[in-house]
């Protein structure tokens, strides 16, 4: 328990569009998260759809939903053969409170050495942060679920359907032991096929060119990810020490002689207000700039995986190819080696066709999403800046007209 | 003045040079129309600038002594003719030896001739110092001058880190900050020291000031600012361990004695928090160069023409605002962080001084106590037939009288001149408070302007993606 500071019971509303993905909302099937409760250790989710769609008992209903459930879905959806040529939209991450929590537990248990007005103010800030944190992870299970809605195969999955509409819960256990070690091997397998794989030359110049492409965006994307982090942590540690700064000079203002007092007091309020804009600044460069990096290396991830499938699918087609061509050679089992080969250039095609569609959508939406947030990003700096330089002015305009 | 060009950098040290002053430290005047101090302005908590108006009776032949104590009120002398002639020093870095770095101290005076001190005839003039003579003229004010009660201003520190700072080659950018933090100290430092009527007026400022080569200063290990501190205030040391306190009869001294408690406490908070928000401005230009050289990365890789190109604006965007963050976080340091350094090491002093008056208070009551003690047993050595005894006994108590009559000046001497010392001393830093913190704020105000420019510039580059 911490002290001074209930668990908390966060209940928010939220403004439901999705932020990082240019998504047409489809009147036959709109999906958005409505509500969400933060619970000591889950949080829960109220999704909510609206669809004039005949798969569904009525037009507008509401379900209860947790982060496992998500994975659930997304988990369906990779391991279903016949989604194999469709980026699959990336699963949100799990709400991560912990370093949020810490941080006010530990202000609890330093609540002794500091004045009540530093304490209450620190606790304003670590609650605001706090909040702002659960309204990204609400922001990005939203996303999650507008991006499968928005395509035009993944909306018509019964799994997604259940997932809306069944309103009791899923009972989705978390992977167990074993579940977890298969998974690990897969991916390992994954890699050093994917290896195999990126050394093929694709004959395909579109594929190629996608290949060579993601490889490379999506290791950048994953560095100026990281550094965008560490950009934004200074960001917020310098507005962490505008706020220990104003305090000091408040103290200062109440205690010291006539001339300085009135000074101090105005400094101070002046180093509080104006902390607050950088506290804002770093907020929404987080929001509009951290989140966006984040999300395009989880698509460009599943854009990855796609390849990857597709080269699977290639190499299996040729290994029948191959088997056939010694079927023929013995004269043993050729139908069967026929048909399998059959199989193989089927799937490998219908991978290919619909992977293409895949790539250049997911380059409109990239190109769409970056266009809005860079702008976003652009106006709120200038927004922030001006505010900041107002209060600069008129405070630097008093001091200057008293002395 | 202070700007954030970006192509400033600290490898250029220039005698008048282009760094962020903690300026309009109120230059000093040294006008020869000058009056004694006022009689009653000294006594009295009086708000009355001594030294923004008269001065001291400025005169190179007066001994030292006359300046340390004067024997008695000194005649009311009617004022006042307004300052005509201003000294500014500056302080540029020449080059580094072995010794230590040295200096070029530039005097630069604006009336020449309206003064009596011949050092100040001309209008400018250098003299070229050592680290070690701004330390070796540092220990001999402060042996001369705290123990009666002026706030000597402490020499920058010798740093352990500088001393040891490995030459990684010319262009170290830790380097060249340590010798510019060492070259901006010692200007504040000497600005401080001539703004003292007083000590301007002592014959080793003057001289530091005037001759073209100081003897080097002896084991300059013990004249670090702290030690001497330590060991002109060793005996004050020793009042803060007594168990007896000095019967105050003065409120002024107890409320005064607090209130710089308070400030010294307060001012110590404040410098931790603005030294942090420099530390964190510094990792925040780093973080920023880092993320803008790898969103020009990305930018690259990006294979739509115009998001590509929107990209690379931003990195350009982010690189220069890195530098603007560099900037600024100078600025939080040499006018805030500095500011407040400086006053905490100024409390320090003046709380020394406080604390010498005490030992001064205690020397005197010891006196009377052993005169005391004196008198009880020459009157019990009238009843014994000891002539000689007895003429010893009353020799020592005359003697001891003048000692008690001693003491008592020397109190009531120190109590007037920390008055006017402290009266003078919460003058400068009201003014020093307001001057460089708005000076402060005005960098803070160019910041937000730049970004503001640099934003509206990328605002069409963001919207011409299509």
């Amino acid at each position: 328990m911490l002290k001074g500071f209930r668990s908390h019971d966060l209940c928010v509303l939220l403004q439901p569009r999705a932020m990082n993905v240019d998504l047409e909302m489809d009147a036959t099937l709109q999906v958005d998260i409505s509500d969400a409760l933060s619970e000591r250790d889950k949080v829960k989710f109220t999704v909510h759809t609206k669809s004039t769609l005949p798969n569904f008992k009525q037009n507008e209903f509401s379900v209860v939903r947790q982060h496992e459930e998500f994975i659930w879905l997304h988990d369906s959806f990779i391991e279903n053969e016949d989604y194999a040529g469709y980026i699959i939209p990336p699963a949100p991450p799990r709400p991560d409170f912990d370093a949020s929590r810490e941080k006010l537990q530990k202000l609890g248990e330093g609540e002794g050495s500091m004045t009540k007005e530093e304490f209450t103010k620190m606790k304003q800030e670590l609650e605001a942060e706090y909040l702002a944190i659960f309204k990204k992870t609400v922001a990005m299970h939203e996303v999650f679920l507008c991006r499968v809605a928005a395509h035009p195969v993944l909306r018509k999955d019964l799994n997604f359907h259940v997932f809306l509409e069944y309103n009791q819960d899923l009972s989705v256990r978390g992977k167990n032991k074993k579940e977890k070690l298969e998974d690990f091997f897969k991916n390992v397998v994954k890699s050093a096929d994917g290896v195999l794989v990126a050394g093929v030359k694709d004959v395909d110049d579109f594929f190629e060119h996608e290949k060579t492409f993601l490889l490379e965006y999506h290791n950048r994307v994953k560095d100026a990810s990281a550094k965008c982090d560490r950009m934004i942590r200074s960001h917020k540690n310098a507005a962490d020490d505008m706020n220990r700064i104003a305090s000091s000079l408040y103290t200062l203002g109440t205690q010291d002689s006539m001339d300085l007092c009135k000074f101090f007091l105005k400094v101070s309020e002046l180093f509080d207000k104006t902390r607050k804009v950088e506290a804002r600044v770093a907020a929404d460069e987080d929001l509009k700039l951290a989140d966006l990096l984040k999300y395009y290396l989880r698509e460009s991830q599943a854009a990855k995986d796609l390849l990857y499938r597709r080269s699977r699918a290639l190499v299996d087609y040729e290994n029948a190819n191959k088997g056939l061509d010694k079927a023929r050679a013995k004269n043993r089992d050729v139908l069967q080696a026929e048909t399998s080969q059959q199989l193989c250039c089927h799937k490998f095609e219908k991978i290919s066709e619909s992977a293409k569609q895949e790539l250049i959508d997911f380059k409109t939406r990239r190109v769409a999403a970056f266009r809005k947030n860079l702008v976003e990003l652009a106006e709120l700096e200038l927004k922030h800046a001006k505010g900041n330089l107002q209060l600069l002015q008129s405070c630097v305009g008093v001091l200057n007209s008293n002395t | 003045s202070f700007s954030f060009s970006p192509t400033f950098t600290f490898s250029k040290f220039q005698i008048l040079s282009r760094i962020p002053q903690p300026a309009s430290l109120p230059a000093l005047d040294i006008s020869t129309n000058s009056n004694g101090p006022k009689q009653d302005s000294l006594m009295d908590d009086d708000p009355e600038d001594l030294f923004a108006g008269a001065t001291e009776e400025v005169s190179l032949d007066s001994p030292e002594r006359d300046v340390l104590l004067s024997d008695g009120p000194s005649p009311a002398i009617t004022p006042i003719t307004p300052p005509t002639s201003v000294i500014a020093p500056r302080i540029g870095h020449i080059e580094e030896e072995e010794g230590g770095d040295s200096f070029d101290v530039h005097i630069s005076v604006s009336d020449p001739e309206k003064t009596s001190l011949s050092v100040f005839k001309q209008r400018d003039f250098s003299v070229k110092r050592r680290f070690s003579d701004f330390l070796g003229l540092h220990s001999k004010l402060a042996s001369k001058y705290l123990h009666i009660g002026y706030i000597v201003p402490p020499a920058p520190e010798k740093s352990i880190v500088g001393m040891t700072k490995v030459k990684v080659g010319k262009e170290d950018q830790s380097s060249n900050e340590f010798v510019e933090k060492r070259r901006s100290a010692l200007e504040r430092y000497l600005m401080r020291t001539v703004k003292h009527p007083i000590l301007l007026k002592d014959p080793d400022v003057l001289q530091f000031l005037e001759n073209s080569e100081l003897p080097r200063a002896v084991n300059t290990q013990a004249l670090s600012s702290a030690g001497i501190l330590r060991m002109v205030n060793k005996a004050a040391d020793a009042v803060n361990k007594m168990t007896i306190k000095m019967n105050e009869s003065d409120a002024w001294f107890e409320e005064k004695q607090q209130h710089f408690e308070n400030l010294d406490v307060q001012l110590r908070k404040l410098h931790a928090s603005v030294e942090s928000l420099v530390c964190h401005r510094k990792e925040l230009s780093v973080n920023t160069a880092q993320f803008a050289k790898s969103a020009a990365m990305l930018g690259n890789s990006e294979d739509h023409t115009a998001l590509s190109r929107a990209l690379s604006q931003l990195a350009e965007v982010e690189e220069k605002i890195d530098q603007l963050h560099q900037d600024q976080a100078n600025a939080d340091f040499y006018l805030f962080s500095e500011l407040l350094g400086d006053y905490v090491r100024l409390i320090t002093a003046v709380k020394g001084v406080f604390d010498h008056r005490i030992k001064t208070w205690q020397k005197w009551q010891d006196s009377q106590v052993l005169l005391l003690k004196k008198r009880e047993a020459e009157a019990k050595l009238q009843f014994t037939n000891k002539p000689d005894k007895l003429q010893q006994a009353k020799d020592e108590i005359k003697e001891l009288e003048g000692k008690v009559q001693q003491g008592e000046r020397d109190f009531e001497q120190i109590s007037k001149i920390i008055r006017k010392e402290v009266g003078r001393f919460e003058k400068e830093r009201v003014k020093d408070f307001k001057t460089i913190i708005v000076k402060y704020l005005e960098s803070l105000v160019q910041t937000q302007q730049q970004l503001i420019k640099y934003w509206e510039a990328f605002l069409p580059e963001a919207k011409a993606i299509s």
